[in-house]
């Protein structure tokens, strides 16, 4: 099936998101997802902020779709064309969604663990507004104990029911969910029954905003000051593919190991996240690659820093040999003596 | 080869006696330095005496704290990361209940150090700062120092004191 994403055409298997085209495509052409999350199954088509312009559906029926669709839940066409960063309409309801999500959230990222490696703050920064235009009181919840190991920052969340799934899929029998509705929905009580799995620990890597963090790492550090490190190690229970976190020579956290989108694919076991908190646990394969954009390479001199591709892709794929034969002669640059004038 | 007309061929005469016994020369030497003796002098007795600083002059960090004597600064590091000399290092700590006099938010700095040998006073940190919580000075420098020890500038001598607050035109 062709598919064609802010002009880039590209064939694809039946069946494929929109959202899984474009993340074939590139980051640069990718929409940004804040539920939506590949190795969940389910996830997606909450947020709202995959939205694109869709301005033909197939090659068949090449009517343009009338209202934007969520990449991430609309399966492509043949012949279908798509735009996401060309379009003004997107770029425009973009804002708007961005003010949706920020319209309870706290704005405490000076205080949240998450600041750094937030998708919210991504989110917002490369397609929001920099300013709030209510004044109202936001929401705010009580705040409810998940026990030692995770902390559960209610006012943060953006509903995005990733960690719903994760407990879902990992836990037998659905005991968890979202309670109330509209503007008093939380992740509550289900959520909890949930934490005693061996899994739990995995809601943090999925939750894209600081509503779910690690509370044996609340507080410790900052994300930009400490240095990711790819290791692994023997576990029974899970992979034990994980990246840990130092700050100096001590290992302050330990996280699944994230794509370029953010997601974790080999979930890890609780053990691991929370008991495993020394060099000597662990077999240490190297740096993790970091965008050279993101915060978390600040005072960093790796070389591992992943460099964009698609800048080098585009030029190359765009580049065209030109026929330069113009008359020079008005530069005025004189042609040198033939030798036999010269005495 | 003469690449311009502008060049001139300077040539001196004979010098008489007098110039010969640097006589002129001395006396204008003197001249000049009697003229300073009695002028008044540019520079001034540097540290007992000090200038005026100007209102956007960037001297010693301080930490401020609210109307109500909470300290504002809550360890976010940003300040920190801005810092093109690395001079700002910092440990937070949560706050525990009955604390919220002392701090504003749910996180603050139980360690904030400025190193001022490293710092190159940009004003950075300044610029970085959320919480409008760090501020360099326009009125007073960092104060001359003989060891390297006083040079780590930690709460003690960075937060604002209550009963002399810092205050800067334009704000209320």
């Amino acid at each position: 099936m062709k598919v064609t994403i802010d002009n880039i055409t590209l064939e694809v298997e039946p069946g494929t998101t929109i959202m899984q085209a474009a993340r074939m495509i590139g980051p640069e052409i990718a929409p940004p997802a804040m539920c939506y999350y590949e190795p969940l199954k389910g996830s997606g088509g909450k947020c709202r902020a995959c939205l694109v312009k869709v301005t033909a559906g197939s090659e068949k029926d090449p009517r343009p779709m009338p209202k934007l669709v969520p990449a991430c839940i609309t399966a492509v066409q043949d012949g279908m064309i798509v735009e996401n960063t060309v379009n003004e309409d997107v770029i425009e309801t973009r804002k708007g969604i961005v003010e949706f999500l920020l319209l309870n959230h706290p704005l405490d990222c000076p205080v949240c663990d998450q600041a750094g490696e937030c998708h919210l703050q991504d989110f917002s920064f490369e397609h929001g507004v920099s300013s709030t235009r209510t004044v109202e009181e936001r929401n705010t919840f009580e705040p409810t104990d998940l026990g030692p190991n995770i902390q559960l920052h209610m006012n943060r969340c953006i509903l995005c029911y990733r960690c719903v799934y994760t407990a879902d899929q990992i836990t037998d029998g659905r005991v968890h969910g979202v309670m109330n509705r509209g503007d008093h929905a939380e992740i509550s009580t289900y959520i909890e029954k949930a934490i005693d799995n061996d899994f739990s620990g995995n809601v943090i890597d999925v939750c894209p905003v600081g509503a779910l963090t690690d509370k044996t790492y609340r507080f410790k550090s900052r994300v930009w000051f400490s240095k990711p490190v790819d290791a692994h190690c023997e576990c029974s229970k899970c992979s034990g593919k994980a990246t840990i976190w130092y700050k100096g020579e001590e290992v302050i956290r330990v996280t699944g190991r994230k794509n370029m989108w953010g997601e974790v694919s080999d979930f890890i076991c609780n053990s691991c996240r929370f008991d495993k908190k020394k060099t000597a646990d662990w077999v240490i394969e190297g740096p993790t690659n970091v965008s050279r954009h993101s915060v978390i390479s600040a005072n960093k001199y790796g070389a591992n820093l992943i460099k964009p591709a698609f800048p080098i892709l585009q030029a190359a794929r765009d580049y065209k040999q030109i026929n330069d034969d113009r008359d020079r002669s008005f530069v005025g640059i004189q042609p040198a003596l033939p030798k036999s004038k010269k005495k | 080869m003469k690449l311009s007309n502008r060049t001139k061929v300077v040539e001196q005469g004979e010098m008489t006696l007098a110039e010969r016994m640097y006589l002129p020369a001395i006396v204008g030497g003197m001249a000049t330095t009697l003229k300073h003796f009695f002028s008044k002098p540019v520079t001034i007795r540097y540290p007992e005496q000090t200038r005026y600083l100007g209102p956007i002059y960037r001297g010693q960090h301080i930490l401020k704290k609210d109307e109500q004597g909470a300290e504002r600064c809550t360890a976010c590091g940003l300040c920190a990361v801005a810092c093109p000399a690395e001079a700002i290092s910092m440990v937070a700590e949560e706050r525990k209940k009955g604390e919220e006099k002392l701090y504003r938010e749910e996180k603050y700095a139980k360690v904030y150090e400025v190193n001022m040998l490293r710092c190159i006073f940009c004003g950075l940190c300044e610029e970085a700062c959320p919480k409008e919580a760090i501020f360099l000075r326009h009125d007073q420098m960092v104060p001359v120092f003989s060891s390297r020890d006083e040079v780590i500038y930690g709460k003690d001598k960075l937060v604002e004191k209550m009963d002399q607050r810092y205050l800067r035109e334009g704000w209320k």
